[in-house]
């Protein structure tokens, strides 16, 4: 536990109608960029307001380098927060926002100005402390807030997706710029994020968090390759989602067929017995589609289908296709190469995906928690 | 065309019953009897303002409580805001707005009657007071100083609440929830976050309150009798007991260069601009 900067421990916050955070534990290591990643109303904000202090847990604790929070008011944590909007004080200069901090520790004047300016050139905003708030870009304002918390030099930042406001361009770059930031500062970020591109992008290790419990921790590429519930599956990264039951189990493959009697094998993940409700998940870039039988790799299960639509998205480039009989509706990732650009509506193809690259879950009630409601094709990017 | 239709009311309204009078009361403040129906242009009615210390104590007097009044008032108004803006949700904070209108239900003069009521000397307060056993005799709590304060806080509360509110209420929480994680204590986050924020608001309530308090006549009259010493009662003995109304108009014009000037300092004083404080109000 002495390398962790932050341990929550049996950690539970029920509202009048729901649970918000459900007996949840944790521990994020010193130094690390760590994410919480899930859809909104989660819990993800009230966890992060817990650990800020802003709202009180029923029950559990939250240890904050090694000591614990449950008497700490929220202005006496080592925790500083950079909020979804930002909360720039706007009757303030830019230095006078970095200094606000360093002012209610009682540093004086003098220093305090030359804190706040070499913070804001090591975020590369030399210049600014003169400036009003109103004056600076989405992106510069951001790392205002950044500064402001870490000239504290806190144990823990936090930041409640910070990137939601901006415009796409502009995230991406914040992206990079937050990454080397964290790197450069080497103080432990926790990240929340509904996000999944921000979360795999940014962090060292990732929760997927659903109604109030961690459904998995990991580092990203566990999360895509070797998801372990059906909710990660369908939320991290896209994939196609196919519900059926298991008509036949062996140790390596399930057998299922949906209802539309659609035949396709998948990998086991977790006991699955014939005749249990399954839902096999096939992300695009796993699949292939080729115009003629043959060209398919041999190890690939081959299906008939009709091209319905072509998703132009440059490098994501897809290709949504029904399979002919059933008419289930599969999204395949198009050669980056433009090999199949002209495909067009209505184009008959062969399509297929190799069973060992799919995976397939129980969802029998009880064995993989909620998941009805995620529909056949939950591409988020 | 339209739109000097849309105005024509107000403008009517200005020019008839507001510009017209003063050109009118300016005109008669400037000038003196010399005889039966017989005028002069002059200044005597300023200079004899000016000679007589009692009219300018009264006037001083007056300024002076009214800042206090309005002082007062944004001392008792702001918490109560801060609750209606802050605190309190929907429907909560709807009726706790309504608890502060209904005194405006009932007209001025009835409700400075019921404070006659709870105070003079054989009132309902004295009278308790007695029969607690904490004032042997029954106290006379009309005529002071205090009295007429807490009338005037009183009468004026709503105006400062209403602006305050609405400064409060666009104080997104998120600031203070910032300045707290960034180690600010309550007194720190009122003084650099929350006021500065309020300025506005809190300026405009100020004027407004400043003003209906300098321009009372009841209140102060009622509760505090021949002591209260009231500038707008020695422009009413002029105009309707002495019949002197030149220099009635002339303290008409000196209250209103006070007023304009106090609100001019205030606004120096707190780094605002009259229009920006008025958008608020």
């Amino acid at each position: 536990m002495s390398t962790a900067d932050l341990s929550v421990e049996q950690l539970d916050k029920r509202f009048a109608d729901h649970v918000a955070v459900d007996r949840l534990s944790f521990a994020v290591e010193r130094g690390s960029f760590f994410s919480i990643l899930g859809p909104s109303g989660c819990g993800k904000t009230t966890l992060l307001r817990m650990i800020a202090g802003f709202t009180v847990p029923d029950s559990g604790d939250i240890r904050i380098g090694d000591r614990s929070m449950r008497a700490v008011a929220p202005n006496r944590r080592p925790v500083n927060m950079v909020f979804q909007h930002l909360a720039l004080f706007p009757m303030m200069s830019v230095g006078d926002n970095v200094g606000f901090g360093l002012a209610r520790r009682g540093v004086g004047k003098v220093e305090r100005a030359r804190r706040a300016a070499a913070m804001l050139e090591r975020v590369g905003l030399a210049g600014a402390a003169h400036k009003r708030c109103d004056e600076l870009s989405g992106g510069q304002r951001q790392r205002v807030a950044i500064a402001r918390s870490l000239v504290l030099e806190p144990t823990l930042l936090l930041l409640d997706e910070p990137l939601g406001a901006l415009d796409l361009k502009l995230r991406e770059h914040m992206k990079l710029e937050l990454k080397q930031l964290q790197a450069a500062f080497g103080t432990t970020f926790v990240y929340i994020t509904h996000d999944q591109s921000e979360a795999l992008v940014l962090s060292d290790r990732v929760a997927v968090m659903n109604h109030g419990r961690f459904e998995q921790v990991g580092t990203p590429q566990q999360l895509y390759y070797q998801p372990e519930t059906p909710f990660v599956a369908g939320f991290v990264g896209a994939n196609n989602r196919i519900d059926g039951r298991a008509t036949s189990v062996d140790t390596e493959l399930v057998e299922l067929v949906t209802p539309q009697g659609w035949t396709v094998r998948a990998r086991r993940s977790g006991p699955i017995a014939p005749g249990d409700a399954v839902a096999a998940f096939v992300r695009p870039e796993v699949a292939s589609i080729e115009r003629d039988a043959g060209q398919l790799p041999p190890q690939m299960t081959c299906y008939a289908g009709e091209v319905q639509s072509l998703l132009f998205d440059g490098a994501n480039s897809a290709v949504l296709v029904v399979e002919r009989q059933t008419r289930f509706e599969f999204r395949v990732a198009l050669p980056q190469t433009g090999r199949l650009a002209d495909l067009a509506p209505g184009a008959r193809v062969l399509f297929g995906f190799d069973p060992q690259r799919a995976i397939c879950f129980s969802t029998a009630a009880g064995a993989a928690g909620p998941t009805s409601a995620a529909s056949a094709d939950s591409a988020n990017a | 065309m339209v739109l000097a239709l849309l105005l024509s009311p107000a403008l009517l309204w200005l020019l008839a019953l507001i510009i017209l009078p003063h050109i009118e009361l300016a005109l008669l403040s400037l000038r003196e009897r010399i005889a039966p129906r017989t005028y002069a242009a002059s200044l005597a009615q300023y200079r004899t303002f000016f000679a007589e210390p009692l009219y300018w104590g009264v006037f001083v007097r007056t300024a002076l409580m009214s800042a206090l009044a309005t002082a007062l008032t944004l001392l008792v108004a702001f918490p109560v805001a801060w609750v209606i803006a802050k605190v309190a949700r929907g429907r909560a904070s709807s009726l706790l707005f309504v608890l502060c209108l209904i005194p405006f239900w009932v007209s001025e003069t009835v409700r400075a009657l019921g404070w006659l009521i709870l105070l003079r000397e054989s009132g309902v307060l004295p009278t308790l007071l007695v029969r607690l056993g904490l004032t042997a005799q029954p106290v006379e709590l009309l005529y002071h100083d205090a009295t007429i304060l807490v009338g005037l806080v009183y009468t004026s509360l709503l105006f400062m609440v209403v602006p305050l509110v609405s400064s409060l209420e666009s104080l997104d929480n998120s600031l203070i929830e910032a300045a707290y994680n960034l180690g600010g204590s309550g007194a720190s986050i009122l003084r650099q976050i929350v006021i500065p924020h309020a300025a506005p608001g809190i300026t405009s309530g100020c004027i407004v309150v400043f003003m209906l308090t300098l321009g009372n006549y009841l209140t102060p009259n009622l509760l505090g009798g021949k002591n209260s010493q009231w500038f707008t009662e020695l422009i009413y003995t002029q105009f309707i007991v002495r019949f002197n109304w030149e220099q009635g108009a002339a303290f008409g014009f000196l209250l209103l260069g006070l007023s304009t000037a106090m609100v001019a300092l205030g606004l120096r004083l707190s780094g605002q601009r009259f229009v920006d404080v008025m958008r608020r109000a």
